[in-house]
């Protein structure tokens, strides 16, 4: 009972820190209407900014975020704005070029973080780092209750962005049909520059925050790309509500698996039920409750 | 789209130059190694362009092929050591039949979502391959002492590999089955009310496409005498690099896949070796850093790669040659 008490914990803790991943990508998947293959790899530059700023400058990770995630949003602007935005009018053979050119991304931004930091394995020590609260045989750790917080947070936060600010409103309308909110005074251009970077600033939050938790090295980024289109198609695209729900399941059947089944097949379970839900659930769970 | 002779002169030029090779020059093991991995890439890169440039199935997981050959020839030698030269034969077909039980779930999806659908599926073997360890020795590989320590007659194998999997691409893309391909990839939904079997042309593809990448996984086992779960199903350093490949050579084209693999491996070559120790040594940490950079440029400047927009290049360098001679 406490193993599964325990799994069920860590699950819904490390679950609501995939949703914030997912959260990220299922925006940009929505508008750009592109996987991004580059999405670990932005977390991935968040979390050497991070880990920079505590090494160098001595400053906590966790105030680190207000350098991390202004650094990635302004990376990704820029990304998106002179790599990708050009390639909608350029007539190619491969409808699937802009894909390809998130894969160019990644590339260069880990090798170049390969060359300015090794590939040695980082991690930060603070006072909070492997804390943990003892609940009766059942343990929280402190860092990863805290991340859990500011994830649900940032998930409110982008629920009232989406939901009802002009911008939100402006993002829901290109996302849906891109030429009608052309037509209604929406730029279309710049709708796609800024999603793109408030996509990847949510995932340098999440990548600052996974800091005390997790090692980081050059690759760690392509493991949460694939997490993160897990989640999104899991959760259906486009879709808040889903990609917290998809980032839940995700992280449950994870613990669970690795806890009743096998540990050696922990990321196997989301890419088996990520095949799944493609070709039995097309729409998600968000089908499934209309949310 | 093609000439009217089904093998132009040149082509056997070519064919004939790779073959006497060896011949001409005393490489080095050093270049010899270089030389098979260029056939290697040439395999692996005409083989995606076949399902991915001619059929428009944009497959992110072709190590799956790649890594199914390789343990073809792997495993049996693992388990009742049976000689892994059997993998030529093996391999490909492995891989086929993986590509016909995979296509079952990933032809349902389309575009993005086949994509992603194969990437998934390779994740999956991979992480598989490396836990069934009754199987497969797991993380531990399998080894094999090679057949021969010269380089040279591996170098004619894949060399033969190489010729049939560009001479499949050229066959199939001249008969009724290669028009359908093409059809396929400009427009499914119109090529199936016109009354083509697209699930049926695309399983062609993938088994044209999967068989020879099987085959270069095959002998990649043969030749290294060493595989494990994680180079030979690794998302990056083969799916992804198969991809670039092919998008820097020219999707859709022939000869594209063949001239990607010689660009790769020339690039990160003189890179990984500083330019043969001409440059200060930090350089060679930069070899895949500059193959990234090239990727965003062709993508950007030449979208039908460095085959399909030759037209473009040879105009550019020759307006510059002539704006240089009126200055």
């Amino acid at each position: 009972m406490e193993m599964f008490l325990q799994s069920l914990i860590s699950g819904l803790l490390v679950g609501g820190l995939y949703a914030i991943i997912g959260l990220g990508m299922s925006l940009i998947m929505g508008v750009l209407k592109i996987i991004n293959l580059a999405h670990g790899q932005l977390m991935m530059v968040a979390m050497y900014v991070s880990w920079s700023a505590w090494n160098y400058l001595g400053i906590d990770p966790y105030l680190s975020v207000v350098l991390s995630v202004p650094f990635t949003f302004y990376l990704a602007k820029f990304l998106s704005k002179y790599l990708l935005n050009p390639l909608i009018e350029k007539d190619s053979i491969l409808p699937e070029n802009q894909v390809l050119m998130t894969v160019g991304i990644g590339m260069v931004l880990v090798e170049l973080a390969r060359f300015l930091f090794t590939s040695d394995y980082r991690s930060v020590q603070t006072s909070y780092t492997g804390q943990a609260w003892d609940l009766g045989g059942v343990s929280i750790s402190i860092p990863l209750l805290i991340a859990f917080i500011v994830s649900l947070l940032l998930t409110a936060g982008l629920f009232y962005l989406l939901m009802k600010t002009d911008l939100g409103r402006s993002i829901r309308a290109t996302a849906q049909d891109r030429l009608a909110a052309s037509l209604m005074g929406v730029s279309a251009e710049k709708i796609t520059v800024l999603t793109y970077g408030i996509g990847s600033a949510l995932i340098a939050a999440a990548g600052t925050f996974f800091l005390p938790i997790f090692y980081l090295y050059p690759d760690v980024g392509p493991e949460f790309t694939a997490k993160a289109f897990v989640i999104t198609i899991l959760g259906g695209l486009g879709s808040t509500v889903g990609a917290i729900t998809g980032g839940i399941v995700l992280a449950l059947a994870e613990t669970f698996g690795a806890t009743y089944l096998s540990s050696g097949y922990r990321d196997a379970y989301g890419l088996v039920i990520f095949l799944l839900v493609l070709v039995f659930l097309p729409g998600g769970l968000k089908s499934l409750t209309k949310v | 789209m093609h000439n009217d002779k089904f093998i132009s002169k040149s082509e056997i030029g070519i064919f004939i130059f790779a073959l006497v090779l060896p011949f001409i020059f005393d490489f080095s093991p050093y270049i010899q190694g270089l030389l098979i991995f260029v056939m290697l890439w040439v395999v692996l890169g005409t083989s995606w362009n076949l399902l991915a440039g001619y059929t428009g199935q944009v497959s992110f997981g072709h190590a799956a092929f790649f890594g199914i050959g390789a343990y073809a020839a792997g495993v049996p030698f693992f388990l009742f050591k049976v000689s892994p030269w059997w993998g030529l034969l093996f391999g490909g077909i492995t891989a086929v039949i993986l590509g016909y039980l995979l296509g079952i779930v990933v032809f349902r999806l389309r575009g993005p979502y086949f994509a992603l659908g194969t990437l998934a599926a390779a994740e999956i073997l991979r992480i598989a391959f490396g836990q069934e360890e009754w199987l497969t020795n797991g993380h531990n590989g399998i080894l094999y002492i090679t057949t021969w320590v010269s380089k040279y007659p591996y170098y004619f194998i894949i060399l033969a590999i190489a010729a049939g999997t560009i001479l499949t691409v050229k066959v199939v893309m001249r008969r009724r089955e290669g028009y359908y391909f093409l059809s396929i990839r400009e427009d499914e939904d119109a090529a199936s009310a016109i009354g083509i079997n697209a699930s049926k042309y695309k399983n062609i593809s993938m088994g044209l496409s999967s068989f020879w990448a099987g085959m270069a996984g095959a002998f990649y086992f043969i030749y290294m005498g060493f595989i494990d779960p994680e180079t030979v199903f690794a998302l990056h350093n083969i799916s992804i690099i198969s991809i670039l490949v092919g998008i820097i050579g020219g999707v859709g084209t022939i000869w594209g896949p063949a001239i990607g693999a010689i660009i790769m491996v020339l690039l990160q070559e003189t890179f990984r070796s500083a330019f043969f120790g001409f440059a200060p040594q930090w350089v060679s940490g930069m070899h895949a850093f500059v193959f990234g950079l090239l990727v965003i440029f062709v993508i950007l400047y030449l979208p039908g790669g460095v085959v399909g927009d030759w037209d473009l290049i040879k105009k550019k360098l020759h307006l510059k040659r002539k704006s240089e001679m009126k200055k």
